[in-house]
């Protein structure tokens, strides 16, 4: 490659630093205020190094009524919804990269269609189902959600995966005797393990991170993580703040730490599913 | 894995794969059938019903008797001036947010495809945001953007760009380009990304070719990486136009559509019109309605694209 000219390479650092800031600076700041104290909050020149660290935000945040136990349903709905998701996910997105099949197509076409139409259309018709199930305001009825909305996604990537194993071991099984099940379950879903993997993150993530279905089907006193926040910011004033960034912080941690494993994955994953889908 | 191992006389056992096709048929059914019926029920029939609810008058009570109106709600809503205002916002909102993404993002993936240092943190950070939550995503820029206590004003203010302190996400002239800035935080990632592999899928020799024909970098990046990352581009400017246009939850908690309906996009419009008015056949003929416009607008578009590639 050419050498590319001084100018341009400070023009080009200039340009990143630039981009960092954009990017950096709000986390940055959220890091921030979970980490002032109230005093300092109010202070009207803030600075982005808190003058004393405090860590109170976040024991607050911790004792804060209903927060610690919304991060528990939503820890259990996203493990459910992950834990359902890899199960379905798995078989059938074997099935479809192994067959031929008329289904693939159909299931291609689905996830488009899915991706155009506003989930409001999805949502009334869903919130009437789950009230006629006994399912509304029900942890369970949001995690069956999660699967569904989850579901294309996690099979265009288990796909890719799928389509990256050479057959030829399935057939030597085959051929000793071996049952389509001891196949699967023995040969084809350790080898897809990290498929499996990336799979079950992006779901789990999914799942933690939603607020759209959750704040239609959870009225009750059953709540994730996100709509406690968010109510939290619509009802309190500036006092509380600090406590909010640290929740706020709080929630963040698990996506964050799954992501930061998974991204290498999961980018990969994608392109995979989209080269041999 | 050794290339010259490979044999070439394969084909004769291929045929015996197949030997039992009902046998295999029924395996196929066992393996999808439990991802089909959870599909069918939460997905397609709500979907389905979803779209025929537009033309019925149904609510949210229990035990109200619904009836089909035929296209009465679409009258209606020809009607409701407020919609189309919403209507508005939410096409200014989803075409800004996607124009500007794709012009930084593009800019991003060029930077992050040169041999930088620090583009690893750049590369990192650029992630970040499709990790969060939407909703803290919010509550963090909400922090950002205060009035009284946010540094975005204090940086403008000291600098004297700004003289009086301004409530970005409160005053009727601020908020929604205020909310579009967020937008464009948001979906930086998958656009940067995607256009970081296109960019990579690039083959070298074509630039070190025109690069020998004397061209320069302006000139190879126009005739050159903009034409090879066409189908990239209209693929992810797409994609982003819907989601964008679909999207929900930032919105509602940065703003929840004020001030006055300022940032009422057509998805919080719906969402108050059925869950908080209990207009279940009105909000649903609208999502019809947003449907069949977003579908017509992106048909053209793609058109257009597809044409001119010619």
């Amino acid at each position: 490659m050419k050498r590319t000219h001084p100018a341009t390479r400070v023009g080009q650092y200039f340009a990143l630093a630039l981009y960092l800031i954009f990017l950096g600076f709000p986390l940055l700041w959220l890091l921030s205020v979970s980490l002032k104290t109230p005093g300092e909050l109010a202070s009207i020149t803030p600075h982005l190094i808190p003058r004393h660290w405090a860590f109170g935000n976040y024991s607050d945040a911790l004792h804060e009524q209903g927060l610690l136990r919304s991060a528990l349903n939503s820890t259990i709905v996203a493990v459910g919804a992950m834990a359902l998701t890899v199960a379905i996910a798995l078989p059938a997105a074997y099935a479809l990269g192994r067959f031929r099949t008329k289904l693939a197509p159909v299931a291609t076409i689905w996830i488009l269609v899915s991706q155009v139409f506003p989930v409001i259309l999805v949502v009334i018709p869903l919130f009437m189902i789950l009230r006629t199930l006994g399912l509304l305001n029900s942890l369970f009825g949001l995690i069956l959600v999660y699967l569904v909305w989850t579901l294309p996604f996690a099979l265009w990537m288990l796909r890719g995966y799928v389509a990256g194993l050479p057959a030829d071991l399935e057939e030597a099984a085959a051929v000793d005797g071996a049952s389509r099940f001891t196949i699967l379950v023995r040969i084809v879903f350790p080898l897809l393990r990290p498929g499996i993997v990336a799979t079950a993150m992006f779901a789990f993530i999914s799942a933690w991170n939603e607020f759209f279905f959750a704040l239609v089907l959870l009225q009750g006193s059953a709540q994730t993580l996100p709509l406690t926040l968010a109510k939290f910011v619509g009802s309190e004033g500036q006092v509380s703040l600090g406590p909010l960034a640290a929740g706020s912080v709080l929630a963040t941690i698990p996506s964050l730490a799954i992501f930061a494993f998974l991204q290498r994955k999961l980018t990969s994953g994608m392109l995979a599913g989209a080269v041999k889908g | 894995m050794t290339i010259s191992a490979a044999p070439p006389i394969a084909p004769p056992e291929k045929r015996q794969r197949r030997a039992k096709p009902k046998r295999a048929r029924q395996d196929l059914w066992l393996l999808v059938l439990p991802a089909l019926i959870p599909v069918l029920v939460l997905s397609v029939v709500p979907l389905v019903r979803g779209i025929t609810l537009g033309f019925t008058d149904s609510k949210l009570g229990l035990n109200i008797p619904t009836h089909w109106i035929g296209i009465d709600n679409f009258t209606q809503l020809w009607h409701n001036t407020l919609f189309w205002e919403s209507f508005k916002i939410g096409l200014i909102w989803s075409v800004s947010v996607t124009v500007t993404q794709f012009v930084l993002a593009l800019g991003l993936a060029l930077l992050l495809n040169e041999n930088l240092r620090m583009r690893w943190l750049a590369r990192t950070l650029a992630l970040v945001p499709w990790a969060m939550p939407p909703v803290i995503v919010a509550i963090m820029w909400k922090l950002l953007l205060d009035p009284t206590v946010g540094p975005v004003d204090a940086a403008l203010n000291k600098t004297h760009l700004t003289h009086t302190s301004i409530n970005w996400l409160g005053d009727f002239h601020s908020a929604l380009p205020a909310v579009i800035v967020v937008g464009v935080w948001v979906g930086m990632p998958q656009t940067t990304i995607t256009l970081l592999a296109g960019l990579q899928s690039i083959p070298g020799e074509l630039h070190e070719a025109a690069a020998v024909d004397g061209a320069g970098s302006w000139r190879r990046f126009v005739s050159i990486t903009l034409p090879q990352l066409r189908p990239v581009i209209v693929a992810i400017t797409s994609l982003d136009f819907i989601w964008n246009f679909n999207s929900f939850g930032l919105v509602y908690v940065l703003t929840a559509g004020g001030p006055g309906g300022k940032t009422m996009l057509p998805m919080l419009f719906a969402y108050n019109e059925a869950f908080r008015y209990g207009q279940f056949g009105y909000a649903a003929a609208m999502g019809d309605v947003m449907v069949v416009l977003v579908v017509l607008l992106l048909g053209f578009y793609l058109r257009t694209q597809l044409r001119s590639q010619r």
